[in-house]
């Protein structure tokens, strides 16, 4: 894997640095490599046509394999995703999905939460990167929040107690723990990336986060090349709306992540334009969009595919594409800064297919 | 529920040649009758309230200085009785806490800093801050985030209000080991606790003229817990039709805050997004040292700084910033009814602000605190003559 790589490489040069067992399965050949796209509902199909007509343009080395996603009930009355879209997973370990639509009432659980369980994918990976051309009012936002995905307070677990008292429970293990904190490490290592914050509440829950805080201190132990710091969530809110650049890598559990992950995108100008990766495990990943389906806009032509052509690129980063995926990403930058064909969500007045082809022009031209 | 102490105060004192705060205890309090009797109040200066102070941890001392110097110099007529709890320093017992609470329950009022939590789980689950907030009843924690004109920031002109439910909630301190290596963290919403912030929140909302109260809630994922929250809101809601009423998902009002706060009115949630919430709406007006916050029972009513940190890195280095604290200290004198002390100490502090010349680190100046507290002094109206 492109990790596996980067790391052997890093472990070099950096001498004696602990060297974890290489992740095992997925080794990815030269040549074309199989990627399960599931397009998703509203502006899904729009832009993901829009990614692959891209990567075409820049020769990315991706074959594409087309998979609907619903929630079907299995033989045993279990929600599952359909047979195919797993077998095509399980076979290609990589997929990009762009929004899938829950309908309320359906009465089964949310399409993201479906995946995430059944590809075990337990962390979710947001760069927010401050987007040249692209005004907010913080410009040099440069982080990642990495955030344990499988348990924390969306464990499910409720109870009414009594008639008006409520009680839901939060989980944290150690296992859990000790994989997220494990994996933002590696992440940090292998994108040169200097620190990791611990984002925790351990003065409030002294247990619970107690002990991810531990695993996280533990696992630093063997990462001495990444320094290691621990914030609380209060402290990390205050100081991200004011100075976001003294974050780099922030590793938290389940809900503090979801709340940082979205705060931060909105320092970069919003779910429009960030990216967005889950890692499982077995070298499964599947990198997606975050936005909504938009159904308003959709078949309009007017969607923004940034946000899935950004984790598109994530993706090549991941599969150890780096040359494909720096190209793609200048391309995309620079038609944002120039500020001439642009979406309208991004104060423009272009369609999604002008965005889509200026891309391309810039791709070609880079050549 | 703080108006209706704050409009109690006013009639009462309004009926009195001197305003003595024991009066307040016309009100079933058994414990406080008992303890200062019904006649005889000690002997005090006439027109004096005696407020207890908490200076808690780390740079908590020295603004409570800072509040106590500028008091002295504008004559304000408050008597400070001072507590030192703190858990860091092993100065916190129960016999500690039980005198701030038996000064409280004469007092009614406090100034407080924060009282820091170690980290380390020592078989406690609840710190002495927790215990305090609980033993009080300090259900709700009120944080009037303002741009100070002269300071600018990335947003400016904002004007928001922050509530926060601060008894339930993930604040419960409820933890156990089911199996090793799996901790259980309970999280608790109850009826009555929920409508009784909303109708809080709605009421202050009435009281100040406020047009919309928003609640905030992650009732997608804890249906149950944060959906009880959510409906108590709705239905305490439909009493107060002048008011708008709507509600957002936690992530996404953070993502809002950093893009469009303007959208925002009063917020109203429960205790650890308030937490977040507090934080994140004091770094956008200047950070920790600007954001006067208060926290209101049935009974008491606490001031103390808007994002409480305790700032242990500044401790003695004279750097910490006394704005938030003073500003609080406003704020109290205006709940003491001494609207004259309270305006000339809100309006020194505002005029060295906008001036710039005096600014804390933490405002890219150079000065120190008492550099500031000075300036301020300088500022205020009335000055005692000698």
């Amino acid at each position: 894997m492109a990790g596996c790589a980067w790391r052997s490489m890093l472990s070099q040069v950096v001498g004696g640095a602990m060297r974890r067992p290489a992740l095992s399965s997925a080794s990815f050949s030269r040549g074309m490599q199989t990627v399960t796209l599931i397009p998703g509902d509203g502006i899904g199909p729009e832009i993901s046509s829009s990614v692959m007509k891209i990567f075409e343009a820049a020769n990315a080395p991706i074959s594409w394999e087309e998979r609907n996603v619903t929630a079907i009930k299995g033989p045993g009355g279990k929600w599952m995703i359909p047979p195919d879209a797993k077998e095509s997973m399980d076979k290609s370990k990589i997929g990009l999905k762009g929004p899938l639509k829950t309908p309320i009432a359906a009465g089964h659980p949310s399409m993201n939460l479906l995946l995430r369980k059944t590809f075990d994918l337990y962390a979710n990976v947001r760069p927010c990167v401050s987007i040249e051309g692209y005004k907010t009012p913080y410009t040099d936002v440069d982080l990642v929040t990495i955030r344990e995905n499988t348990e924390g307070e969306y464990s499910g677990i409720e109870h009414v107690i009594v008639e008006g008292v409520v009680q839901s429970i939060k989980l944290i293990t150690e296992d859990a723990s000790r994989r997220i904190a494990e994996y933002a490490f590696e992440y940090a290592r292998n994108n040169q990336r200097s620190s990791v914050t611990a984002v925790h509440k351990a003065n409030i829950m002294r247990m619970s986060d107690g002990l991810f805080l531990r695993k996280c201190r533990e696992v630093a132990e063997n990462f001495k090349d990444v320094r290691f710091t621990e914030m609380y969530l209060d402290t990390v809110c205050l100081n991200m709306v004011q100075d976001p650049t003294q974050f780099d890598v922030l590793v938290m559990p389940n809900l503090y992540g979801d709340i940082l992950s979205d705060l931060c995108a909105g320092l970069i100008g919003g779910l429009g334009v960030t990216p967005s990766g889950n890692i499982g495990a077995n070298g499964v990943a599947i990198f997606e969009s975050v936005h909504g389906t938009a159904p308003d806009i959709a078949g309009l032509d007017m969607a923004n595919p940034t946000a899935l052509l950004l984790s598109a690129v994530m993706m090549l980063r991941h599969m150890g594409l780096h040359d494909h995926g720096n190209k793609i990403q200048t391309a995309c930058f620079d038609t944002i800064r120039d500020k001439k064909v642009l979406t309208k969500d991004l104060g423009g007045n272009s369609k999604c297919s002008e965005f889509t082809a200026e891309i391309c022009r810039r791709i070609q031209d880079l050549d | 529920m703080a108006a209706a102490l704050r409009g109690s105060l006013v009639t009462l004192v309004k009926g009195l040649s001197g305003p003595r705060v024991q009066l307040l205890a016309t009100r079933p309090l058994s414990l406080s009758v008992g303890l200062c009797g019904p006649e005889a109040p000690p002997a005090r200066a006439d027109a004096t309230f005696k407020v207890t102070m908490v200076p808690g941890d780390g740079v908590g001392p020295e603004l409570m200085t800072a509040v106590k110097d500028v008091f002295k110099a504008g004559d304000v007529p408050v008597e400070f009785e001072e507590f030192h709890l703190s858990e860091v320093q092993n100065m916190a017992s129960e016999e500690k806490l039980e005198q701030v609470l038996t000064s409280m329950k004469t007092n009614k009022v406090a100034m407080k800093g924060k009282i820091h939590t170690p980290m380390e789980f020592k078989g406690e689950l609840a710190s002495y801050e927790m215990r305090l907030r609980r033993k009080l009843d300090l259900f709700a924690n009120v944080v009037h985030v303002n741009s100070l004109p002269g300071y600018s920031t990335r947003h400016n002109n904002l004007d928001l209000v922050i509530i926060r439910e601060q008894t339930e909630g993930e604040y419960s301190s409820l933890e156990h080991e089911s199996v090793t290596g799996v901790i259980e963290c309970l999280k608790i919403i109850t009826r009555v606790k929920s409508r009784r912030i909303a109708k809080f929140a709605f009421d202050y909302a009435t009281k100040k003229g406020r047009s919309k109260v928003t609640a905030v809630h992650k009732a997608n994922i804890m249906k149950l817990g944060d959906g009880l929250f959510l409906q108590c809101c709705a239905e305490v809601a439909q009493l107060y039709p002048k008011i708008k009423y709507e509600t957002i998902i936690i992530d996404n009002c953070c993502m809002q805050l950093v893009q469009n706060p303007y959208q925002f009115d009063v917020l109203v949630m429960p205790n650890l997004y308030g937490n977040i919430i507090d934080n994140l709406a004091a770094g956008l007006v200047g950070g920790a040292g600007v954001v006067p916050g208060e926290s209101y029972s049935a009974e008491y009513a606490v001031f103390e700084t808007g994002a409480r940190h305790p700032f242990a890195q500044a401790v003695g280095r004279n750097i910490a910033n006394p704005t938030a604290m003073l500003l609080s200290a406003a704020n109290m004198l205006r709940h003491l009814n001494l609207e004259y002390h309270s305006q000339m100490v809100s309006d020194a502090v505002k005029k060295v602000i906008k001036q710039g010349k005096v600014r804390t680190r933490d405002l890219g100046g150079y000065s120190t605190t008492g550099d500031f507290v000075r300036a301020v002094v300088e500022n205020l109206r009335h000055r005692p003559v000698y």
